[in-house]
């Protein structure tokens, strides 16, 4: 039957009411600036002339019946690729506050965005709201039995914690006594900014991450390191003293890569570390992709590469068979390109498979850490069904792990990192905290630092997440010189530091009533208490309620 | 809180003196239990020979006396003095206990041959024996130590009470060196094994505190694959296993204790002249940082004692005496009462930079800051 074409409805049609987030414009405020037009995004607001009929009971027969009023309104555009991405821009700009998005649980959208045929992808996170895991641990060993209660406030806490192979004490002592080498270790802030390329980031965003860094390093005495993620690193900071405080990854694309090598002779101190990617929790099975809005003259020039192209890095490293082959190759070629004085290790998406992975570690002299990325991890740019489907969760992949290493006696020697929604909720020592307890030796975080730093406005509820596209409101994962010029990277460097500042104190609040103070309290499960009876069981932790 | 108290003399003297000295600190302790260890002993009713072992433990029935006899028996050991306590029974809380054990055995001819080492790894591993068979069969036989000139006795109940049930004020029993410890744990459930001091290849500690960071480094310990790096029925149990991995294993000069369990932080490290050594030191080692607050007094083979604070010095522990015998415990009350005729102008309170050593030959005080160059190995 042949289809009534002028009716506007379409397997596809949409009404505002059917999208994830719906504009609310109160006409009676709005003044017409047109500002929330002009900072939207996605350009889902329009403003438009309207025409509206006002009926009138006309008793002279010599007039119409109707009058008609023209005005100017806001207009939500329903198309999948401009619907309203709940970022708040416009709210935020509005003089007036006549104007914000409001998220709509029952949307439609989701079954229509596959329009053209591609599946669904985004940047940012996996939208799951409310309490993850993480947030549900508490604390609960707490010292009062012969405790004289330590002073957060006022006692010298030990809280770093170590980047680097650790060597058995009787190798170390054999090892020291015969003068032979003895693998570099890092003493870290146990919170370390996660890898995230320059390219993904915007230069302002970077620019500002470092600062912040290296104040709390030379000032505050917090050693924070970060992670470039794959992409390189911009030539200045390679020659700069400030590499020491950036641990640099290379990951299946190589890029960048090609800029650190001749940057070497030049160097005036090694990096923190390497980081090898062979997986990322948000996307496992995918290599880093950079969609070409993002890929500026200036990320081309560092990545080495065309303006304007689509930068999809394969999921494996395509030299590599196997992670056993990895481990001796690239562990030992980017050991021996800093004379074996840097810390090399690789970074994992979550799997059932980390321990096969940890213990190929293990028996590797030169690899000096696993960091083991879970589902809950953030990204560029990612389908959907990654984002939220695909990958392990952390707190069970760590503490699996470093059972274990326990079990081996070797808890000391490889240490674990952890990442994967750390701070999702806002709660990032406290996840953190359990992080470690459980095992790990520190942490990554990611979108927390953006959210904390640089105001991100990603929720778990799908705001925003377009940092794939290049057009993020706050010009944090944007290459677009007219919005990153929004994000002043001073202001950024004042949040790190306020960020690390505010971290470092909650840390002694948890660690004092424990009793704890000499060292991180890495390993420590029974201070740790789930109202989870499942939860606990599986983590080998305390059930309370 | 507990109390601690330990001397050390050249002259033997009666462990019964030390719970006088534990008596007069009673308002420090809850009295749930007791711990005494005696090294360089002397038994007026029998001549000890240097070497032999000897077992201390608790054989709660008869049954268990008997498995007892037949493990040592087959293993070779033969039954030199068994030592009879003249126990008042009506003065014990416990009512399983069938006997209390201190006997001195003959080493198994089949030794011989056995280096030092091998032979305390032997002992070791019988006292292991022991103690296993008794949790395998209910818990009936507990084993405390085996090894040359040591015995422990371990009791619930009020220290003092339990020194006079155990007829300790007879002078049968006299020692060179006495540790006692007045609580049995402070975490975790009442349990003989529980009690301090602990004991491993005549390596021996008691503590006075709360070890935070407990469950890690039993983990780490655990993890090792040595035998006697069990039980931990008390978070205290690791400080003699620490002492032990670091001068057995290591191989460690006895100051390196301290450096071990309470490293110093990065800025003292820069300024000490071993510092290289010690960083390096605190990172391998760093699972065995303790935490929280502990006095901890140690007992090695040859008779030395030492004692160490933990890392902020939130525990008492006061050192006095003169050549020929020192006294350390929790309190001052509790040197005057083990050695009233000594200069109290000369009593030392160490702090938490300091291991106190007292030399088997006990003239001087040894006081080594943890500042201070370390007497090592040419590798720092």
């Amino acid at each position: 039957m042949v289809s009534i074409r002028s009716i506007a409805s379409h397997p596809s049609s949409l009404s505002p009411n059917d999208l994830p987030w719906k504009i609310v414009h109160r006409e009676d405020r709005c003044t017409l600036c047109g500002k929330c037009a002009a900072v939207c995004p996605v350009n889902t607001l329009k403003l438009t002339y309207m025409r509206k009929r006002m009926p009138k009971i006309v008793l002279n027969s010599t007039e119409r019946g109707s009058s008609y009023k023209t005005f100017v309104g806001i207009r939500q555009n329903t198309d999948v690729g401009r619907r309203c991405i709940g970022c708040g821009s416009c709210s935020m700009v509005c003089p007036n506050e006549a104007i914000g998005p409001v998220h709509n649980a029952s949307d439609r959208y989701r079954f229509q965005a596959t329009a053209g045929g591609g599946a669904i992808t985004r940047g940012g996170r996996r939208n799951e709201p409310g309490a993850s895991l993480l947030d549900r641990i508490i604390f609960n060993r707490i010292s009062m039995l012969t405790d004289p209660a330590l002073d957060a406030g006022r006692h010298e806490f030990t809280y770093n914690t170590l980047l680097g192979r650790v060597l058995p004490p009787e190798e170390y002592v054999r090892r020291k006594l015969s003068g032979e080498w003895i693998p570099p270790v890092r003493e870290i802030f146990p919170f370390v900014i996660g890898s995230m390329s320059f390219g993904a980031l915007s230069p302002n965003m970077w620019l500002g991450l470092l600062q912040g860094v290296a104040y709390c390093n030379e000032v505050l005495g917090i050693p924070v390191v970060m992670a470039t993620g794959e992409g390189g690193c911009p030539p200045w900071v390679l020659k700069s003293p400030f590499l020491k405080y950036i641990i640099l990854q290379i990951a299946s694309g190589y890029f960048g890569w090609d800029e650190i090598i001749r940057a070497i002779p030049e160097m005036q101190c090694d990096p923190a570390a390497i980081e090898i990617k062979y997986g990322q929790g948000a996307k496992p099975g995918d290599g880093g992709l950079l969609m070409w809005f993002k890929v500026s003259k200036l990320i081309a020039r560092l990545r080495g590469v065309p303006e304007g192209v689509d930068l999809p890095s394969p999921p494996v490293h395509q030299t590599l068979y196997s992670i056993e082959e990895s481990v001796m190759k690239m562990i030992q070629s980017m050991s021996m390109a800093w004379n074996f004085k840097v810390p090399v290790y690789p970074k994992i998406s979550g799997s059932t498979s980390a321990k096969s992975v940890l213990n190929n570690l293990v028996r590797n002299p030169y690899a000096s850490a696993l960091m083991i990325d879970g589902i809950d991890g953030g990204t560029g740019a990612a389908y959907d069904i990654s984002l939220n489907a695909t990958g392990h969760p952390i707190a069970s992949n760590v503490r699996d792990c470093y059972l274990d290493l326990c079990k081996q006696g070797k808890q000391n020697e490889i240490p674990i990192f952890a990442a994967g929604g750390v701070g999702k909720n806002g709660n990032v020592v406290q996840n953190a905290l359990a992080l470690i307890m459980l095992g790990a030796s520190g942490v990554h975080m990611g979108k927390f630092i953006m959210q904390s730093a640089a105001g991100c406005l990603g929720s778990e509820q799908n705001r925003c997440n377009v940092c794939n596209i290049g057009v993020c409101p706050k010009g944090i994962t944007s290459q677009n010189p007219k919005i990153y010029r929004r994000l002043d990277p001073d202001d950024v460097a004042q949040r790190v530091v306020e960020t690390f500042q505010s971290i470092a104190t909650e840390v002694k609040k948890v660690m004092a009533p424990l009793g704890r103070s000499q060292s991180l309290p890495i390993g420590m499960s029974d201070a740790l208490g789930i109202a989870d009876k499942d939860a606990a069981d599986r983590l080998s932790i305390r059930y309370v309620c | 809180m507990c109390r601690l108290a330990m001397k050390t003399a050249s002259k033997p003297f009666s462990p019964f003196s030390v719970l006088e000295g534990m008596e007069a600190m009673q308002e420090g302790y809850d009295g749930s239990g007791l711990g005494l260890l005696l090294r360089g002993l002397d038994f007026t009713d029998y001549k000890y020979q240097a070497g032999d072992p000897i077992l201390s433990g608790i054989a709660h029935t008869p049954e268990a006396l008997h498995r007892l006899n037949n493990i040592m028996e087959s293993k070779g050991f033969e039954l030199n003095y068994d030592h009879e306590f003249e126990v008042t029974r009506s003065m014990i809380e416990a009512k399983d206990r069938h006997k209390y054990l201190l006997r001195a055995y003959k080493k198994p001819a089949a030794w011989d041959s056995l280096s030092e080492d091998e032979v305390g790894r032997e002992l070791m591993l019988t006292r292991l024996e022991l103690r296993k068979n008794g949790e395998e069969n209910g818990g009936d036989l507990t084993a405390f130590s085996l090894w040359p000139d040591v015995a422990m006795i371990k009791e619930v109940g009020w220290p003092l009470e339990i020194g006079q049930a155990f007829g300790l004020n007879n002078d049968r029993i006299k020692s060179r060196v006495c540790f006692a410890q007045g609580r049995q744990n402070t975490n975790y459930g009442i349990n003989l094994y529980a009690c301090h001091p602990f004991f491993i290849e005549g390596v021996a500690t008691m503590t006075n505190g709360e070890n935070t960071a407990f469950v890690p480094i039993k983990d780490w310990l655990s993890g090792k694959g040595f035998p006697g790096y069990m039980g931990y029925q008390s978070d205290s149990e690791v400080f003699a296993h620490i002492l032990h991995y670091v001068t057995k294993q290591l191989k460690l000069p006895l100051q390196a204790y301290k450096h071990v369990i309470t490293p110093l932080a990065n800025k003292e490290l820069a300024a000490h002249p071993q510092g290289d050594f010690l960083r390096g030191l605190r990172d391998v080692c760093r699972r065995l940082i303790i935490d929280g607050p502990n006095a901890v007094i140690g007992s090695l083979p040859d008779e030395t004692t030492m004692v160490v604070m933990d890392a902020k010095k939130l525990r008492p522990a006061m050192v006095g005496g003169k050549p020929g015998e020192w006294a350390v415990a929790s309190e001052m009350c509790g040197v005057d009462a083990l050695i009233p005729d000594r200069d109290r102008s000369k009593d030392f309170q160490p702090m938490r930079q300091h291991t106190i050593i007292i030399p088997p030959d006990r003239q001087e005080l040894e006081i080594w800051s943890q500042f201070d160059q370390l007497p090592l190995i040419q590798a720092a």
